[in-house]
This record gives structure tokens, sequence and C-alpha cells, in this order.
């Protein structure tokens, strides 16, 4: 079990608590799939994802990352128990969707971008620390139920 | 492939640093040694703490290696290959692409918390693709 610190707790639930969800997921998603193109393997039914513009505007694109990020939140409430909040969600993505984890790894340092250039310097090293390690537990996590 | 709009992008955001280049160089490793704690082991001689003189100094190293890997962006082979030897044969930092990745990042979080808005989704994407070049040049002669 990942040993969290009171001041970790706290410069993540800082964050947390500064952001939108659903504008920092659909940014994180769209980000995804223009930084990473190939990202797009596992969102053929999204429609147009012919550019940047067309990414950042698509409706499923950002619906889909607000669904991310919401789900991050869950995670951020129930630190102590990661492996069985994310369980089901595990097999989903290993079962169903087939998407290879290290997308998630993607992902997670693409959210992090995200905050800091929503918070600016308030997005400090130390915020940083607390959050990479928070991306890289949920990436892992939702590793670990893969077979 | 770093497209003419990628190259474009690039040199207009390193233009956008104003001068401050060695702060941002001091930070971003500053946040890779908080974020990921092994890469500490590569500097064992280190006075690590922060502002140190030595955090500093070898920021500005790594920055100005950047720039001028910007200002040659149509041949990064020729302008880092000193730096490729160097660190092939004598520093051999983790395979790059795995801990130069770190640096990567912790070098974009530093852009995009000065930058805001300004570190839009295709400079995000020019200079990831950059930096992953840099990693593979600096990586060539490995073995």
């Amino acid at each position: 079990m990942v040993h969290w610190s009171a001041e970790e707790k706290q410069l993540i639930a800082s964050v947390w608590g500064k952001v939108s969800m659903e504008e920092c997921g659909a940014e994180a998603l769209a980000r995804l799939l223009i930084v990473y193109p190939w990202t797009q393997r596992f969102f053929d039914n999204f429609g147009n994802l012919s550019s940047p513009t067309a990414i950042i505007g698509n409706p499923k694109v950002r619906a889909h990352g607000k669904k991310v990020l919401t789900s991050f939140g869950e995670a951020i409430k129930n630190l102590d128990n990661l492996k069985g909040t994310y369980s089901k969600l595990s097999e989903l993505h290993c079962e169903k969707l087939h998407v290879d984890p290290e997308n998630f790894r993607l992902l997670g340092d693409i959210l992090v971008i995200v905050l800091a250039s929503h918070l600016g310097r308030d997005f400090s090293p130390v915020c940083q620390a607390a959050w990479q390690k928070l991306v890289g537990v949920v990436a892992h996590t939702l590793a670990h139920r893969y077979h | 492939v770093l497209t003419a709009e990628d190259k474009k992008l690039i040199q207009q955001t390193w233009g956008k640093l104003g001068g401050a280049e060695e702060e941002i160089g001091a930070e971003a490793l500053w946040r890779m040694f908080h974020s990921y704690p092994p890469t500490k082991t590569y500097f064992p001689h280190f006075d690590l703490s922060q502002g140190s003189d030595q955090i500093r100094g070898h920021g500005k190293k790594v920055v100005a290696a950047l720039g001028n890997a910007i200002k040659n962006l149509d041949n990064l082979s020729q302008a880092l290959s000193e730096l490729s030897n160097l660190h092939a044969y004598n520093l051999r930092v983790d395979p790059p692409g795995f801990s130069l990745q770190f640096l990567s990042q912790c070098l974009q979080v530093t852009l995009a918390t000065r930058l805001g808005k300004e570190y839009s989704p295709e400079v995000h994407s020019a200079v990831d693709k950059f930096m992953s070049a840099v990693a593979a040049v600096l990586a060539e002669k490995y073995r």
C-alpha cells in the first residue's frame, strides 16, 4: 500500500480545489491526442480528430476528458484504497478497451503539465512532486488487474 | 519528426523566456530532483540543497546546450555530437528516453508555469518532440 504523508495529501487536495475538473480533463485528453497522436487509435468513434483545433473543440473529447478526471477525483478521495477503487476500471481497460498501460503514464504527465499551466507559480516543486507521485500511482493501479 | 511549424514554435517559445533561461534550468533540475529522487544518484558530488550554486551552474549548462540545439534544429546530430559522446562514454546516464524524459517533463512543467495558456497544445507538442529528438541524439552512441 502506498503511503501518503499529511503534506502530500494537503498538496494534492489544495491543487484539486483550485481547478475545474471539466476544463482540465478536456484539456489533458485533447493534449494526449495532439502530443501523442498514436493514442487516437483508442478513439476511432470520436469523430473529427484531424487537427489540434478539431480535437480541442470535439465534444466527445471534452466529455470523455471530464469522465476521466471525475474518476481521478474518486482516487483523491480514496488515497488509502486505490486498488479497491480502481479494480473494476483496471479490468475494463484491459479486457474491453485493450489500452496499453503506458498510455496512463503519458496522460498523467500531461495532466501535470495542464495543472502547471493553469496554476503558474503556485504549482510549486513540492506540489509537482506530490502530483507526479499521484499520477504514477494511479497509472500503476490501473494496470494492476491486467492479465 | 520536427515540422517547420514545430521549429518555429520552439524558437518563438525560447524567445519568450526573456533572459530567465538560467533560472529555468535550475528550476527544472530542482523539480526533477524532487519528483524523481532516483535522478539524484547521478549527482552524489553536488550540493543538492535549494538554490545551490552547483544546481544553478548545472541548470545554466543544460539550458545553454538546449539553446544551442534550438539554433541548430536542422542538424541536431551534429550540434549535440560532443554531448552525445559525453553521455554515452562518460556520464552513462540511464538510457536517454528513460532518465532524460524526467528532465523533459520538469522542463515542460517549468515552462508551463511561466507561460500559462501560451503553453498551448501545439507548443507543448513541439517542445515534447524536440526534447525527444534531443534525447535520441544523446542516446545514439550508447551501444
